[in-house]
């Protein structure tokens, strides 16, 4: 066999290092996210607390926070964004449910029905709910703004709900049942606590995503006027005609919906990577 | 052993320490000699596995050397040693067919090819296998696992046995000095496992390369071995045949773990007799009088006689029949003894036992504390060693406390009651005291030995009525036959629970 | 009785899904401009649709590439912090979910700020497929890692064992597993690509529109000339639905021709 004697005698240096090793694989993505995602971080956090000469300051902060149409608009993006969710959630945990319970290969084929439209793109979704509701004659304003949202979000909602409940051991309902709970105590006392992660993986895919999402409340807002934090944000860097840039602002509204990004992930603990998000197990 | 083939694998003073601080393997040494069949047996977590993954090359010694053919591999890739390894749950790859499987090794294998050209200089070409040649050698391989036919197969279409056997042609194929087999009958019914360890035995000596062998199955490690390797926590207990290893095991673990034993405390009484049961026995092995020693005894080795015309009498609690024999329970006193016999003695016979004096395997043992039988009392004392000793029963449970009614209050607030309750006692060598004044202590002996330990000088107290023991360890001067009383302070005395209570 | 209420549960809500886009579709055919009225059947809108061909192209251009380079970083990442036990696996792997939890409008005006800061165009092509890139990757993570865990952990080492190199193993043994993972990770990066607004509506270079910029712009100018081409995406939508459909059957017949060859097999 051929164990050379210039492998056993050769350089020593490389004993211990293999030439290559699979955890070095990674490098090029963790300079890609350090540089191109907690970077621009720091920075936000910079602009926020610094003015326009690059001294530290808290003005920002307090004129977002003294500017009454500002904070409305926080208020109702957050209102708005809950709203939503809840309603994505009581339209589409009936169907996850249903879908589980369901003979796989119909269920496959309804399941591949309700996410289909994720591949139409969102701004000609909005496009198509828009027309409608304008032959049915529905008013642009806030309630066209809810249907809008829910229409366009609704369908990230079944996956991590279906995947959660297709994924739950059956026998524990049956445990349950054989324990001689009714089948309305089973749903409420096993399967309902058991697909939480998945509501909560769902309701993460919806709720700060319509907060920021202004494209569709400038669809439907109409003349109302009625838009969500995310409009501020990019009013600051696209100006009417795009050039006029408030980086400062920008900043301090960004840090604002930042905090409440981890104040919903400490009240849900996060999401499991593992959740079927958009899919990804489809 | 007088085998006189040279060495082809030799540990020196291996050591493997994990990152969080385990140590998986305890500075072993042993060597295997070309062609042989060995086997690295023990219970989960005793370092086998780690042990072959270090020749493997999968894992590197923290220290020590691995020697191949007297080179030191410690630290060579695992793709560049001449050895291959059948895994546990095979690992073969689910992408590729039963064909390309087994090729998979071949098509990597490049070698140097020194040509001559017309100038007589030497052209050095690096070469694969022909396309031919694999094919050949697969169809070889093949055969040898009886598997002619199979290969366009996918692997996912085999059964568990099938897979096995791609496994083992897909490591032999590459014709390695070694073949590392890990627990490769683990996932296969018994029936399977059976053939499967005749066949293995069989191409053993066919292609008359080494094999390492991991099992935790000791059945399996006496049918395949030349040599058997028992480990226990990182340490090597035993090395040799599997007779050597079922005949002589060298204490009580080996004994435990290959085949069915009983073991006694015995305690040498004099010149090859050794006292165990309440009786003394004359035994083959020679150790010095009053030595503490395991004896074991098989149960095949167990005559049974007519009460009152053996060795021992007691009474038959339960009968099994075990297809060959049957598998009977006696009890002399407190003692349980295991007994095979072709005859059938009822539940609840008087019955008297006889073994030869060379079926009675002593071994030293590593006396460290003493341990008793015992049984918690009403007033929440202990009972053991002829003797009745203040202890804290509380140590039970975890977190557990005592009501003012003497019931124990446990973490989870249920309430138990202690008496009668089996419990293990172990106290330490250091922690009796002894003292002329017989009321003082929970039991009271006679010193029959003193030996003189450097330091100190080590002592037995043996009592009356059943001739328990008493070992300790004291700086004091003692002289043999004082009557003393045996004192051990109420925190010293561990317990802990023969089985869990049913509440 | 209760099959008849779930089923039709799930058919009034499927309908709540499609009723739009199937007018859509039929207005899509609609000779007039405006949806009420009804003028005759026409195809005048899809001879249209050279006129958007660009915001085409851009769209299908940038989902493809940022799709593409997603997918291997996101593969070699996904791999890399499978296999590295300690620290650093962590902190990638937690940098990794920030792009998925964060808002996009957050990520957008964080880039550009950092473009800002070092002196770099705010808007810019290299910019907008940054953007994308760093949109997609983290879900190419996320599908890959279960691929990684799901796969038996000798198989690479068995591959050494067989005298393969590190990289052979990788190759040969580790990413033909993992094949199906990165294929999904490849097809939800180019679907989050096409789906995006707010990252090219902050990044992209002044004039350059995706399909989901130019149809805001049309929807938000509806009298102005870019409304105009309104009726044209109702033939673009049209067309993407049907691509859907057969990508979507296909799919389906593929899987179920896959069934058919296990039980065969079997």
């Amino acid at each position: 066999m051929s164990l050379s004697k210039e492998k056993q005698g050769g350089v020593k240096a490389d004993k211990f290092k293999p030439a290559f090793s699979r955890k070095q694989l990674c490098i090029p993505y963790a300079i890609f996210l350090a540089l191109f995602v907690v970077l621009p971080l720091f920075i936000v956090v910079y602009y926020a607390f610094t003015d326009a000469n690059g001294i530290f300051t808290l003005n920002n902060f307090i004129s977002f926070f003294t500017d009454a149409t500002k904070v409305t608009t926080l208020l109702i993006s957050i209102l708005v964004a809950f709203l939503v969710t809840i309603i994505c959630i009581l339209i589409a945990y009936p169907v996850a449910y249903i879908l589980s319970k369901m003979n796989k290969k119909i269920a496959f084929i309804l399941l591949l029905l309700f996410v289909m439209p994720m591949w139409i793109n969102f701004v000609l979704r909005a496009m198509a709910m828009k027309e409608l509701l304008s032959l049915i004659g529905i008013k642009l304003g806030s309630f066209a703004n809810i249907i809008g949202l829910t229409y366009d979000f609704f369908p990230f909602m079944v996956m991590p709900l279906y995947s959660t409940l297709i994924k739950m051991d059956k026998s524990l309902e049956e445990a349950a049942l054989d324990l001689g709970a009714s089948k309305t105590k089973v749903f409420l006392k096993i399967t309902l606590p058991l697909s939480v992660p998945g509501i909560i993986s769902g309701a993460m895919m919806v709720f700060l995503p319509v907060m920021s999402c202004y494209v569709i409340t400038d669809t439907f807002s109409g003349s109302t006027g009625f838009t969500v934090i995310g409009k501020l944000i990019a009013w600051c860097f696209m100006g009417e005609n795009g050039t006029m840039i408030n980086t400062n602002g920008g900043a301090t509204i960004s840090l604002i919906l930042l905090v409440i990004m981890f104040v919903t992930m400490l009240f849900t603990g996060g999401f499991k990577s593992d959740e079927n998000l958009r899919g990804t197990n489809l | 052993m007088k085998d006189k083939r040279e060495k082809i694998i030799e540990l020196v003073d291996i050591t493997r320490e994990f990152e969080d601080g385990v140590v998986a393997v305890d500075n072993i040494n042993f060597y295997v000699r070309k062609g042989e069949f060995i086997t690295f047996l023990g219970p989960s977590g005793c370092g086998k596995t780690t042990t072959l993954r270090m020749i493997a090359g999968f894992d590197k010694p923290t220290s020590g050397k691995i020697l191949l053919n007297g080179e030191d591999i410690s630290h060579l890739a695992p793709n560049k040693r001449p050895i291959n390894t059948v895994f546990q749950r095979y690992a073969l790859f689910p992408h590729l067919n039963v064909f390309d499987n087994i090729a998979f090794g071949l098509k990597l294998k490049r070698f140097d090819v020194v040509y001559q050209d017309k100038d007589g200089k030497k052209i050095k070409k690096i070469e694969k296998l022909k396309k031919s040649e694999i094919v050949a050698k697969v169809e070889k391989a093949l055969k040898m696992v009886d598997l002619e036919g199979f290969e366009k197969r996918s692997v996912s279409t085999l059964s568990g046995g099938q897979q096995q056997r791609v496994a083992i042609a897909r490591a032999i194929v590459n014709e390695p000095e070694i073949l590392l087999l890990d627990e490769p009958l683990g996932a296969l019914d018994l029936k399977m496992r059976k053939d499967m360890q005749l066949e293995l035995k069989e191409m053993h000596k066919k292609l008359g390369i080494t094999f390492i062998y991991v099992t935790h199955d000791q059945e399996e490690a006496l049918t395949l071995s030349d040599t058997i390797v028992v480990m226990k926590d990182g340490v090597i207990q035993q090395i040799g045949t599997p007779t050597d290893i079922y005949n002589e095991p060298k204490n009580s673990f080996v004994a435990d773990f290959i085949g069915d034993s009983n073991i006694f405390s015995g305690t040498m009484v004099g010149d090859k007799k050794v006292r165990f049961m309440g009786h003394n026995f004359d035994c083959v092995d020679d150790f010095v009088k009053n030595e503490k020693v395991d004896v074991v005894v098989r149960p095949e080795d167990v005559f049974l006689m007519d009460e009152g015309k053996g060795q021992v009498n007691g009474k038959i609690i339960s009968s099994i029949f075990k297809g060959v024999h049957y598998e009977m329970v006696m009890t002399v006193g407190k003692t349980e003894i295991v007994i095979q016999d072709t005859v059938e003695r009822k539940v609840g016979e008087k019955v008297s036992l006889f073994i030869k004096p060379n079926d009675i395997h002593i071994m030293a043992k590593n006396f460290s504390s003493n341990k008793y039988d015992g049984y918690i009392t009403k007033k929440n004392t202990v009972c053991f060693g002829d003797g009745e000793f203040e202890c804290d029963v509380t140590q039970l449970y975890p977190n557990s406390i005592l009501d003012e009614e003497g019931y124990l209050i446990t973490e989870n607030g249920e309430k138990i009651d202690l008496t009668d309750v089996d419990v293990n006692v172990e106290v330490g060598l250091k922690d009796i005291e002894i003292s002329d004044d017989a009321d003082l202590g929970g039991a009271i002996g006679n010193i029959i030995s003193i030996i003189y330990k450097g330091d100190h000088y080590q002592l037995i107290v043996r009592t009356d009525e059943n001739e328990e023991d008493f070992v300790l360890d004291t700086e004091d001067t003692w002289n043999e036959n004082d009557r003393v009383s045996v004192i051990i302070p109420k925190e010293k005395i561990k317990l802990s629970l023969k089985q869990e209570i049913k509440r | 009785m209760k099959k008849f209420i779930k089923a039709s549960y799930i058919f009034i809500v499927l309908a709540f899904i499609y009723i739009p886009i199937f007018i859509l579709i039929i207005a899509s055919f609609n000779s007039e401009r405006v949806m009420g009225v009804w003028g005759n059947f026409s195809l005048v809108w899809y001879a249209e649709l050279g006129k958007v061909k660009d915001v085409i192209f851009n769209t299908l251009l940038l989902a493809i590439v940022s799709a593409t380079i997603a997918t291997i970083i996101g593969t070699l990442g996904a791999i890399g912090i499978y296999y590295s036990k300690g620290r650093a696996g962590k902190v990638v792997k937690g940098m990794s979910q920030i792009p998925v939890v964060n808002s996009e409008v957050v990520t957008a005006c964080a880039l550009v700020m950092l473009f800002i800061i070092l002196g770099l165009s705010n808007r810019s092509i290299f910019g907008l497929y940054v953007g994308h890139i760093i949109l997609c990757a983290p879900f190419v993570v996320l599908s890959v890692m279960p691929k990684l865990k799901q796969m038996d952990s000798s198989l690479y080492e068995a591959a050494l064992d067989l005298g393969a190199t590190p990289f052979q193993a990788l190759f040969k043994v580790i990413l033909p597993e993992i094949l199906p993972g990165i294929f999904t990770g490849f097809m939800l990066s180019i679907t989050l690509s096409l789906d995006d607004y707010i990252i090219t509506a902050m990044l992209a270079p002044l004039g350059y529109d995706t399909i989901s910029t130019a149809v805001y712009k049309a929807l938000a100018h509806a009298t102005e000339q870019s409304g105009k081409t309104i009726p044209i995406y109702r033939a673009l939508t049209t067309i993407i639905f049907v691509i859907t459909l057969i990508v979507v059957l296909a799919m389906n017949f593929v899987s179920k021709k896959k069934d058919a060859d296990g039980k065969r097999e079997v």
